[in-house]
């Protein structure tokens, strides 16, 4: 059976045709979530897509978090049950529903980036990146203004103790982010956030590369596999 | 004497007919406001007067532009292809397999001076609503950008507000943003140019006009509730110079919420999929003035309105604001009563305002023939009563005088072939990276940097190329390639030659990304429509752009004039910036403009001869602008835009990339640094001449080893002179020439290529 793979559309959500569309390349079915429908639709995983969810007012999906489909999605998530892999404003919204520890901050630079963007891979045992090999480098798109990843030291080092930087930015850090910090899981690997855009990088023609899809392909594999994520 | 205290009812105007009204105030002549009595055989009422002031202004009425812009009609070529002309909201033009594409651009040229996030960010927002109202949904943005220099300190207030205000509102829509070009002048110092661009896809069957059939269809108002802001903003902003006093013009700048128009734009869209409207049209300029009269003009020419309906943001505002308020993220649709239950269930599920505020209604064949009946009333009270027709197209007409101005005799014969050229080789190095370097040749990337290209997974080609590319859906192979080109100092040393000279770069620019040119938008920035010699220009710049597009078959399908865009009596150099499209079979196919492939022949197509005036090099080196502008030879860009969509069909060609400002040498310096790979360059003619010239209808073109002889079979096929110059490799642009040799390692020119901007705009 093909694997189904929820994409969340919020009011100001604007990537999630291109998650949809990567989540198809890589061989799953997509299947689009609602905001207002707390209904889950029986999907074996998820991904929160970036764009301006609510406009981003208050804060980067400060209230994309109240969403009710969110009432269904976070505890599943948080039991390690329910993969979910959040893009840029999905990664926002994964911090602001305490999912993920820390918070995204405006670039250093003050200003809207748009650029090509290596990561370095650095946990591959999680939901979303067990296709990688560790250390693997990747190119994909970075467009973010709130990209920079902040927490605070002891949280910083509990991440890298446990290998939870799944992802750091290469050949310079583009706003700010913590430790190079382009990713990070949760305490069981079913649970990713990364501020660049692997879904853009997954066809020659329209990216930077395809080694984006990578992220879902490892959904796949891990889908497959029947075996919880281990960090 | 009516109800509301202060109200200016049509009862109050019968009975109150020599109460002196604030025409000129609202930016009206007298005979202007003479003709309104006439029409409505009393004074109008103050809301009246308010809907005609706002839709006679130059920027609604295109009262000064119209009997130039006939031409384009007049002269328009045939063309299959075209499924909407000018005059709707944006032209229509068929792509194949069912599909269309609309695109247009605009002008937001004053507000982004008094408030440059704003108006810039507004204009967008203006440019997409035009392209959703057509029915499609907006696939992309571009946009031309002039600025005053770059090192003055207002263009360190304007450039980075502007770009933001680009970047905010573009990225929030979630549209990419494509290409555009960018430019820098002392007469753009407090006339910045902000051209925005939108283009849109949709199905053939899915084209809505802005009308009103149907007596006892509703009249919805949706989107965003009506504020104070941008009050007047076409009549006053947009028609007039600036003076002094332009600072307490800041009310008139709409502000925009990206936001709610991406909901708007959801929610139209799936309005328009469950065949939820009949009419559409979007409240850009003139708000609500606008919507109401042309899609009355548009139906059946009647219907009423509940003014007091409206939901306002501000309660205090009267109807005459209302009727001028130009609030951002407003539609108006004409929905059959019985769809008003779904219609407004839509817009619940996008959590978009919707109110129905009046109906269509019949009219007598004798108001009919006077232009319609448009009634609006006031809690009950009848505030307008006049044939809508006649504030949406019948305004004025003028035919303002022009004479070409003396002094452009003097200015031709300022031969720029008499300026000292650059003596040896170190000199023609440091000169070419100079030129490299200029604001306005150099890299853009602080400003593109800014714009999410990516968003929707379908941009196959985008900044820094020659044109961007759309891929129109993903079940298809079939694209479209946009381009943008002005050329400020061309016209004005000669406004016909020079704005063929645009609209030929837009061609090529397209051509050579392998699409073929279909279609033409404008935008025709200029000064004042009272200054005969502005006139001149606009007169020639419309007869050469209908008379080029006549020539190779591309029908111009909307576009957007702005006047009075000058400094006190000092103009800008006039400014047309031509929009083409063009269609490409396969985006696999498409070219960039990055010589990326090791050993691959470089070869140049075109003539080149010694044409230096209003070329960059004159202006970097010299600041001189004089002479004539290059030969114009469209026979030559057709034939050139063959080869290069031939060689892109046939997989002859890696990479090409168009000659243009700087010439020869910054195309190759700019090819050879985004492939990241040398060239070695081998020229027979006078090295500055053959590396600085801007002759027209020329690019160069890396061919993969065994190809040559196809490639140059193809090019004389057509006619289009073409000479092996050298090879794709080595880490740096070595030029030999006759007398020597010109050497530039590619760190070097990387770093001529970045600098410009970032250090202007260091720390900000």
């Amino acid at each position: 059976m093909t694997a189904r793979v929820g994409v969340v559309t919020f009011p100001g959500s604007l990537d999630d045709k291109d998650a949809a569309r990567a989540v198809s390349l890589a061989g799953a079915e997509s299947v689009p979530l609602w905001h207002d429908d707390a209904d889950l639709k029986g999907v074996d995983a998820v991904v929160l897509p970036g764009g301006f969810s609510y406009g981003d007012y208050l804060r980067c999906g400060a209230i994309a978090r109240f969403a009710p489909l969110m009432s269904e999605l976070v505890p599943a998530a948080r039991s390690g049950a329910l993969p979910v892999l959040g893009i840029c404003n999905g990664f926002q919204i994964l911090c602001e529903s305490h999912l993920l520890p820390g918070a995204l901050t405006r670039n250093s630079s003050l200003r809207f980036i748009n650029r090509d963007q290596v990561l370095r891979m650095e946990n591959t045992s999680t939901a979303w990146t067990n296709a990688y090999d560790e250390g693997q480098e990747i190119l994909v798109v970075l467009k973010s203004g709130e990209g920079s990843y902040v927490a605070d030291e002891a949280t910083l080092d509990r991440l890298e103790a446990e290998g939870r930087v799944i992802a750091r930015y290469v050949d310079g850090n583009p706003n700010g982010s913590r430790r190079d910090i382009a990713g990070i899981t949760n305490e069981h690997g079913n649970v990713v956030g990364l501020m660049p855009h692997p879904e853009h990088a997954v066809e020659a023609l329209t990216g930077p590369s395809t080694e984006g899809l990578g992220f879902f392909a490892s959904i796949l594999g891990h889908l497959a596999s029947g075996t919880p994520a281990q960090v | 004497m009516s109800e509301v205290p202060g109200l200016d009812t049509v009862t109050t105007a019968n009975d109150t007919p020599d109460t002196p009204q604030p025409y000129a105030e609202l930016g009206m002549a007298k005979d202007e406001y003479e003709r309104v009595r006439e029409i409505l055989s009393r004074r109008p009422t103050a809301a009246e007067l308010a809907i005609y002031s706002v839709m006679w202004s130059e920027h609604c009425s295109y009262k000064s532009s119209k009997v130039h812009l006939s031409q384009f009609g007049e002269k328009a070529p045939a063309n299959d292809a075209l499924l909407v002309g000018m005059g709707e909201n944006a032209g229509v033009v068929d792509v194949g397999d069912g599909r269309a594409v609309t695109f247009k651009i605009e002008s937001h040229n004053s507000p982004s001076f008094v408030e440059p996030h704003q108006g810039a960010a507004t204009g967008v927002g203006g440019i997409v609503r035009d392209i959703l109202t057509m029915g499609a949904r907006p696939v992309a943005v571009m946009d031309a950008l002039r600025f005053g220099p770059l090192d003055a300190d207002d263009t360190k207030r304007v450039l980075p507000g502007v770009v933001s205000g680009i970047s905010f509102y573009g990225n929030c829509l979630g549209l990419p943003n494509i290409g555009g070009e960018i430019g820098f002048g002392p007469g753009y110092l407090g006339n910045p140019l902000v051209n925005a661009l939108c283009v849109g896809v949709m199905r053939h069957e899915d084209i809505k006009l802005a009308q009103a059939p149907g007596p006892g269809n509703k009249v919805v108002l949706f989107g965003s509730s009506t504020g104070p802001d941008g009050i007047g903003g076409a009549s006053v902003l947009a028609s007039a110079n600036f003076d002094e006093e332009s600072h307490t013009k800041r009310p008139s700048v709409q502000v925009g919420d990206p936001f709610m128009e991406k909901l708007l734009i959801e929610c139209s869209l799936e309005l328009y999929a469950k065949d939820m409207v009949v009419g559409i049209q979007d409240l850009g300029a003139a708000g609500i003035s606008c919507a109401t009269t042309e899609l009355a003009a548009g139906g059946t020419g009647g219907m009423n309105v509940q003014l007091d309906k409206v939901p306002l943001r501000d309660h205090r505002l009267t109807p005459e604001e209302i009727l001028m308020s130009e609030s951002q993220e407003r539609m108006m649709a004409i929905v059959e009563p019985a769809k008003m239950a779904d219609f407004l269930a839509i817009c619940d599920k996008w959590g978009v305002l919707a109110d129905e505020i009046g109906e269509v209604t019949d009219v007598t064949p004798e108001e009919a023939e006077r232009g319609g009946r448009l009634l609006m009333t006031w809690h009950g009270e009848t505030i307008v009563d006049m044939p809508p027709r006649t504030a949406s197209d019948e305004g004025p007409v003028y035919r303002r005088p022009y004479a070409r101005p003396e002094s452009q005799d003097a200015l031709q014969a300022d031969d720029a072939a008499k300026l000292p050229r650059p003596q040896g080789d170190p000199e023609l190095r440091e000169q070419l990276l100079r030129v490299l370097g200029a604001p306005g040749v150099g890299d853009p990337t602080w400003i593109t940097q800014q714009y999410d290209s990516y968003v929707r997974g379908d941009t196959v080609v985008s900044t820094p190329h020659d044109s961007g590319m759309i891929r129109i859906s993903d079940d298809s192979d079939r694209g479209v390639a946009l381009a943008t080109d002005g050329n400020g100092r061309f016209t004005r040393l000669d406004p016909y030659a020079g704005t063929q000279l645009a609209y030929a770069e837009a061609y090529r620019n397209v051509a050579v990304t392998g699409a073929r040119p279909l279609a033409v938008t404008n935008c025709l920035n200029f000064g004042s429509p009272e200054d005969p010699g502005v006139m001149w220009q606009f007169a020639e710049t419309t007869r050469g752009l209908a008379d080029a597009c006549q020539q190779l078959g591309t029908p111009v399908t909307g576009g957007n004039v702005s006047f009075y865009n000058q400094t006190g009596d000092v103009p800008i150099n006039p400014t047309p910036v031509i929009g083409v499209l063009g269609v490409i079979d396969d985006v696999n196919r498409r070219l960039r403009s990055g010589f990326d492939s090791e050993g691959s022949r470089v070869f140049l197509l075109g003539e080149t001869r010694p044409e230096f005036g209003g070329s960059t090099w004159a202006d970097v080196v010299h600041e001189h602008l004089g002479g004539l502008p290059p030969q114009v030879d469209l026979a030559a860009e057709a034939a050139l835009g063959e080869v290069l969509a031939t060689a892109a069909d046939r997989d002859l060609a890696t990479a090409a990339h168009d000659l243009s400002d700087g010439g020869l040498g910054v195309a190759l310096a700019e090819s050879a640094l985004r492939g990241g790979k040398g060239l070695r360059v081998e020229l027979g003619g006078d090295a500055f001449t053959e590396l600085f010239s801007e002759s027209g209808a020329r690019a160069i073109v890396a061919v993969e080893p065994g190809e040559e002889e196809a490639f140059v079979a193809l090019a004389g096929e057509h006619g289009v002179p073409v000479t092996q110059i050298g090879t794709v490799g080595g880490d740096s642009l070595t030029v030999t020439h006759p007398g020597g040799v010109v050497e530039v390692d590619l760190a070097d020119l990387r770093t001529s290529y970045e600098a410009a901007i970032p250090a202007a705009m260091n720390g900000l």
